[in-house]
């Protein structure tokens, strides 16, 4: 039982909003101890989990393209192009993304989109950008909840699409834990009973982003009816 | 066979070059701090598996200490204005779009297609298991020669622009691997046991919808606390689902675990513990309130969760 203090610490950490690294470590080493493990053995523990987990990290390779890519005025490009798509709102732009992204994960292309690779410099921005053309010029706090929407989007259509596709890492850990317990399942059989919850994760969100869309109109509307003088 | 070590050296010269130019900045009034930060990530991509585990925790716990106590600067890079950006942006028009598709584009190529690259000496040329990530590595370097040929952009000002992200993310870079290292500790320590008991003890066993309540509940709140689903479906399922779903009531574990998975990554969206899906994004968009996403997503969670327990309950027992 002396193991969940690790959890306790994570939990006060975060809801304390300390920064997270000091959380995590202190998490770590409180865990261990009381898990007992001495304190070398702690940090061995750890610095071994966290050398092994060094592909983590490899993510942020992307950087130096999407750095230069920023630089050569992608998302300025990319504002533009959806400018003059007069038909796209914001909330079509993160709809049709999320649909089109939980497409891809199902059927097993998962690199085909990304927080850093996708939602930084294209899909932030464009959605920025529709709206700003639909509603004018934004506050600092309703671009902030664009852009947090189009992040929930990605994840949204990243989670309810993976598990679709036979190979994806939690089909082969489903398969391979069930097979310890002596039961036997087909990956496909576990892909096709993935497709209701996919369906209902994007129908919700969708839903939603609709009534996200709809409330900043309304905002928007109210601030202006507030500025002008009656 | 060319393996994930090749992949580190490339990201160990990456963080090292930005290293250097972190500590070169002199508008930063912490370079030498982002210098020594960025440098110790560099040392682990290129020299972790000599450190020794003890060597590597110290190595982490240093860049804790910079990152979370003294606090990394913000260096300035040389960047373009927005004027220059809009007008660079009119002179290439689409082919910015044909350069940042190639990081995706060319990983799913490779991740499909290196795995049956021969040799000539009888073995794969790529070792299988890492093709995806040999492939992305692939990808940036494809990428960067593209930036330099089509849209004129120096390696130089590549890394530039990478170290301007970086600082961006600061602490925030770190995080997704402290946080699958935290996991692994928790796993050595028991805590998975510790909580199986805990929910055992916990759920009422009288009713077939309680049982699927527990399962898919507690799958989304292990989840929370663990940061991910893949920790949680099997202390969960060994504690909950086999015993009471399957065993009990005759439930279908097929239609479970599927229903059971998808519940967990509903505690996904919640959880700041998942930090490469809700806290990274918050740093790289440059959004104020640090749980601005978790907070879009939970309405979502709430919802989504109770389909799946209702969905569950309905099809689990056909």
């Amino acid at each position: 039982m002396l193991t969940l203090l690790g959890v306790a610490v994570v939990v006060a950490g975060f809801a304390a909003r300390i920064n997270p690294l000091l959380v995590v470590a202190a998490a770590a080493i409180v865990t261990g101890l009381a898990g007992g493990l001495d304190l070398i053995q702690v940090i061995a523990a750890f610095g071994k989990a966290f050398n092994d987990n060094r592909f983590i990290s490899l993510a942020w390779l992307v950087l130096p393209v999407i750095g230069a890519l920023e630089r050569a005025g992608l998302q300025e490009r990319a504002r533009d192009f959806i400018t003059g798509l007069k038909a796209m709102t914001m909330f079509r732009i993160l709809a049709l993304y999320m649909l089109i992204r939980q497409v891809a994960v199902a059927i097993g292309l998962t690199s085909l989109g990304g927080q850093a690779s996708m939602v930084r410099p294209l899909i932030a921005p464009m959605a920025e950008a529709a709206a700003e053309a639909e509603f004018g010029s934004l506050s600092a706090g309703k671009h902030d909840a664009i852009r947090a929407q189009a992040a929930a989007a990605e994840n949204v259509g990243l989670f309810f699409g993976e598990d679709i596709f036979i190979a994806i890492g939690s089909i082969l850990l489903i398969k391979g834990f069930l097979e310890q317990n002596g039961i036997i399942v087909e990956p496909l059989q576990l892909s096709l009973w993935a497709i209701p919850t996919a369906i209902a994760a994007y129908i919700i969100h969708a839903v939603r982003l609709f009534y996200f869309q709809r409330k900043l109109a309304r905002d928007t509307q109210t601030q202006q009816r507030e500025k002008a003088p009656a | 066979m060319i393996g994930l070590g090749a992949v580190y050296v490339l990201a160990g010269l990456i963080f090292g070059a930005i290293a250097m130019m972190s500590v070169l900045d002199t508008s930063n009034t912490k370079r030498w701090i982002n210098g020594l930060f960025w440098g110790l990530f560099a040392a682990s991509f290129l020299f972790g598996d000599v450190l020794g585990d003890f060597g590597n925790g110290l190595l982490v716990l240093a860049m804790v200490v910079l990152a979370g106590i003294v606090g990394l600067g913000v260096g300035r890079p040389v960047t373009t204005e927005s004027a220059a950006r809009r007008q660079s942006a009119a002179l290439l028009g689409n082919k910015l779009f044909l350069v940042a598709l190639t990081v995706p584009i060319v990983t799913v190529l490779g991740s499909l297609t290196l795995r049956y690259v021969p040799s000539g000496r009888g073995v794969p040329l790529f070792e299988p298991a890492q093709v995806t990530l040999i492939a992305f590595g692939s990808s940036v370097i494809v990428a960067l020669i593209l930036a330099r040929v089509v849209l004129r952009q120096t390696l130089a000002a590549a890394f530039q622009e990478g170290r301007r992200l970086l600082d961006l993310l600061g602490w925030a870079s770190l995080l997704p691997q402290m946080l699958a290292a935290l996991g692994a500790v928790f796993a050595l320590a028991g805590l998975g046991t510790a909580v199986g008991d805990l929910a055992a003890q916990a759920i009422p066993s009288d009713s077939r919808f309680a049982a699927v309540a527990a399962y898919t509940v507690g799958m989304a709140l292990f989840t929370a606390i663990m940061g991910n689903a893949f920790a949680a479906f099997p202390v969960m399922t060994a504690g909950i689902g086999l015993p009471l779903i399957v065993m009990r009531y005759g439930g279908d574990p097929t239609v479970m675990s599927a229903i059971g998975m998808l519940s967990g990554f509903c505690g996904t969206l919640t959880t700041p513990m998942a930090a490469n899906f809700n806290l990274v994004p918050v740093a790289l968009l440059g959004i104020e309130d640090r749980y601005a996403v978790i907070k879009a997503q939970i309405p979502t969670a709430i919802v989504l969760l109770a389909v799946n327990t209702v969905l569950m309950y309905a099809l689990v027992f056909r």
